[in-house]
C-alpha cells in the first residue's frame, strides 16, 4: 500500500483521462454518420443519394416500347446505331408525362404541352453538326460541304433522318 | 378448428416469418442492382469520334453541369509528323457546339473525348482529408457533396483535370459515370447519345461484355499509364501525342 501512498493525484488524472475518453466516444457516436465505414472510409449512404438522381435521357429501349414503327424504320437504315435521343434530345420528361409515372421528379409532370409532343429538331442545323465536311473527321465518315450540297434546303426534303439513304424514299 | 397451445406457438412465428418475406419481396423495395457484381469502365474509340459534341451537351443536361465547367469534354489534336511533343490542341467550350471546320494540311487531326478515368487506385480519393471522395464497390469514383469541404486538394491531385469546384455549391464535382442511370440498367448519357458508338460503357466484371473481346484483339491504351492510377477509360487508336 505504501507504493500508492502519494499517488492520489495520478489516479485523479487517470480518472479525468477516462472521462474525457468517454465524452469523446459519446460525441463521436452522434457526430459520425451511421453509414460511415459501411464500405470504406466514407459515408455509404452517399452512394444511394447519388444514385437517386432523376434520369433525363430515357434511353432508346424506352422510346422503342411505344415508337416501334420508327424503330423498325431506323433498324434497316444507316442510322441504325444512332439512338433516338442523340437527335431528339433528353425525353424522360415526355415518357413520365405520357405514362403518368413521374415519381422521381413531380415538378416535371406539370401541364407543359411540350412534354405531350416534343418539338422536332431542325434538320438543317442538326444534320450539319455531324455531317459538315472537316479534315479533322475520320475519313470513312459521310461528310458534305453545306454550301454546295444543299444550299439551305432542309435535309429531310431528300433524306429521311431515320433511314437517310436517298433510295430509302426521302421525306415522308 | 381448434388449435392447441403447442400448435399456436409454432404457427405464430411461422406466420411472422412468412409476412416478413412477403413485405421484403416487392420488387420496388428490392432493386436487383448489386454493386459487387459490377466494375465499370468505358471504351473510347478515337477512330470513330467525329467531334459533334453530343456527349458534352448530353452530360450537361443529364447532370446539370454549370456553364463553363465540364464532366466530359472533347479535344481536337493537330499534330505534325516531325514533332509529336508539341501538338496543337483546341477545345472551344469543351467541344459543346462542335469544332470549326478544319482544312487538310500536312499535319494530322483527330478528336479525343475525355472524362473522369474512374481510376481503381486514384490519387484524388487518397488526398481527401475528410473521406468525401471514394471509389464505390462497383468502380465509380464519387464525391459525397454533403461531406466535401471544398478544399480542392482532389482537384489538384487529379492527373487528368477531371474535377472542378462547383461555382454555386462550392464543393468538388465530377463525372459520376451516370451512377443514377447504371443502377436502373441504363447506359451513361454520353454513351446513349454518341452517334458513332465512339463511347461504350463497359462492365469489366461481366464476362459477356464485348469489352473483353475488344481488349484482346485491339491495341488499347489508357491516358498517362505512367501515373499507375489504374485508369478504366480505355482508348483505342490513341496517338502518342495525347497528354
Amino acid at each position: 500500500m505504501s507504493v500508492f501512498k502519494d499517488a492520489g493525484h495520478l489516479f485523479r488524472f487517470a480518472g479525468l483521462f477516462v472521462l474525457a475518453f468517454l465524452v469523446f466516444l459519446v460525441v463521436r457516436h452522434y457526430v459520425v454518420p451511421k453509414s460511415f465505414g459501411q464500405y470504406g472510409h466514407y459515408r455509404g449512404a452517399a452512394i444511394d443519394e447519388i444514385a437517386a438522381r432523376p434520369v433525363k435521357f430515357a434511353g432508346h429501349e424506352t422510346c422503342e416500347t411505344c415508337h416501334s414503327d420508327e424503330a423498325d424504320k431506323k433498324k434497316i437504315g444507316k442510322h441504325a446505331h444512332v439512338n433516338c435521343e442523340a437527335c431528339h434530345g433528353a425525353l424522360a420528361g415526355h415518357v413520365n408525362h405520357m405514362m403518368g409515372t413521374d415519381s422521381q421528379a413531380p415538378t416535371q409532370v406539370a401541364d407543359d404541352p411540350s412534354l405531350e409532343k416534343p418539338v422536332l429538331p431542325d434538320t438543317a442545323v442538326l444534320c450539319a453538326r455531324c455531317h459538315t465536311a472537316s479534315a479533322a473527321k475520320p475519313k470513312g465518315f459521310p461528310q458534305v460541304d453545306p454550301a454546295s450540297h444543299y444550299q439551305g434546303t432542309p435535309c429531310n426534303t431528300c433524306h429521311h433522318p431515320h433511314s437517310p439513304g436517298i433510295d430509302a424514299g426521302g421525306a415522308k | 378448428m381448434k388449435i392447441s397451445r403447442r400448435q399456436m406457438l409454432i404457427l405464430l412465428p411461422a406466420a411472422a416469418v412468412a409476412w416478413e418475406s412477403v413485405m421484403a419481396g416487392t420488387p420496388e423495395d428490392a432493386p436487383n442492382y448489386k454493386m459487387t457484381d459490377h466494375w465499370w469502365g468505358m471504351l473510347i474509340d478515337i477512330s470513330k469520334c467525329i467531334g459533334c459534341g453530343n456527349c458534352v451537351r448530353a452530360c450537361q443536361t443529364e447532370n446539370d453541369v454549370p456553364d463553363g465547367f465540364f464532366r466530359t469534354w472533347v479535344e481536337r489534336y493537330h499534330v505534325s509528323d516531325e514533332d509529336m511533343t508539341e501538338p496543337e490542341v483546341i477545345s472551344p467550350d469543351g467541344g459543346k457546339e462542335g469544332f470549326p471546320v478544319a482544312q487538310q494540311d500536312d499535319k494530322k487531326y483527330f478528336f479525343v473525348p475525355k472524362l473522369c478515368n474512374h481510376c481503381a487506385d486514384s490519387p484524388c480519393t487518397q488526398v481527401c482529408p475528410v473521406g468525401a471522395t471514394f471509389i464505390s464497390p462497383d468502380g465509380v469514383v464519387l464525391v459525397d457533396q454533403k461531406y466535401c469541404l471544398g478544399c480542392a486538394y482532389c482537384v489538384q491531385a487529379c492527373p487528368y483535370g477531371c474535377r472542378y469546384i462547383h461555382p454555386e455549391k462550392k464543393v468538388a464535382d465530377k463525372c459520376t459515370l451516370c451512377k443514377h442511370r447504371l443502377v436502373k440498367g441504363l447506359t451513361t448519357a454520353c454513351c446513349e447519345v454518341c452517334p458513332t458508338g465512339a463511347r461504350q460503357l463497359a462492365d469489366l466484371k461481366d464476362p459477356n461484355d464485348p469489352i473483353h473481346a475488344f481488349l484482346k484483339t485491339h491495341s488499347v491504351q489508357v491516358l498517362k499509364p505512367q501515373m499507375a492510377t489504374g485508369a478504366k477509360i480505355f482508348y483505342n487508336d490513341l496517338d502518342g501525342s495525347v497528354r
